[in-house]
């Protein structure tokens, strides 16, 4: 199964609610534009829900990373949600459970989301 | 007097799109040896990134050339091996993807993964031209519950 990806916006806070495979090729693609293209929109808050992905390459964890470092870099916080077991082992294997903020519980995430300063 | 391995081979051409058909026979494989659910997502991936090296850096995603790709069984191990038709790589020449520097690289996973999800890991030149990654995991018998 190929990755399919879908957006909603709860508050400040964009998810993304991903499935299916994040390998080389059109996974990863998919994934980096959609990260550029709420990057564009101004969206710097993202949530990454991870629950039903059912599989992950080094390409995968390489686009995590590409992402997280993209959205850092504007000033924004990318977050991982629900991890399957199988991409929780990964990230702690590649020593990334360090760099990445993982949560498991969607409406703790979206609150631990800096707020944009009052103008 | 060993007995003969059970064999599964694939011969790809070098599209990314062939690399779930070795996906799926490295279930197969690892499942008739013998190995549990959590040994089987290690090798699979671990012959996954085999593959993905082989038609994105050994060929050059060249699909006029080939991957070959081979499951033997044997009673204590599954040995598996990834041919391709590019120069080689030096596998102890790849920074280390832990290294604190390395820590946010986009690459360079790929060898480090199948190095820590399969008990032996070899890069050789193949006989014919091209080079062969052979990759060993042992079966290891766990104590039954009582």
């Amino acid at each position: 199964m190929s990755m399919k990806a879908s957006t909603r916006q709860v508050n400040s806070v964009t998810v993304i609610d991903v499935s299916g495979r994040i390998t080389l090729g059109e996974g990863c693609a998919q994934l980096r534009q959609l990260i550029r293209d709420h990057l564009s929109k101004g969206n710097k808050h993202i949530l990454v829900n991870l629950g039903d992905v059912s599989y992950i390459d080094s390409s995968g964890i390489g686009e995590l990373v590409s992402a997280y470092t993209a959205v850092s870099n504007q000033g924004g916080q990318l977050k991982l949600l629900n991890l399957t077991k199988k991409v929780h082992d990964l990230l702690q294997i590649t020593k990334l459970y360090t760099v990445f903020d993982v949560r498991d519980d969607e409406a703790e995430a979206i609150s631990s989301f800096q707020k944009p300063a009052q103008a | 007097m060993t007995a003969e391995p059970r064999v599964y081979e694939l011969n790809l051409e070098s599209d990314l799109k062939n690399v779930e058909a070795a996906d799926e026979m490295s279930r197969r494989a690892s499942s008739t040896a013998g190995f549990d659910e959590d040994d089987r997502q290690r090798i699979e991936m671990a012959v996954h990134e085999s593959l993905i090296n082989a038609i994105w850096h050994g060929n050059k995603n060249d699909a006029s050339k080939h991957v070959w790709v081979k499951f033997e069984i044997f009673a204590d191990r599954l040995e598996v091996r990834v041919r391709d038709q590019g120069n080689g790589f030096d596998p102890t020449n790849i920074p280390n993807p832990l290294a604190e520097e390395n820590l946010l690289s986009i690459s360079g996973r790929g060898i480090f993964l199948i190095k820590s999800f399969m008990d032996d890991f070899r890069v050789e030149k193949a006989a014919g031209g091209g080079t062969e990654v052979t990759m060993i995991k042992r079966v290891v018998s766990k104590p039954k519950s009582t």
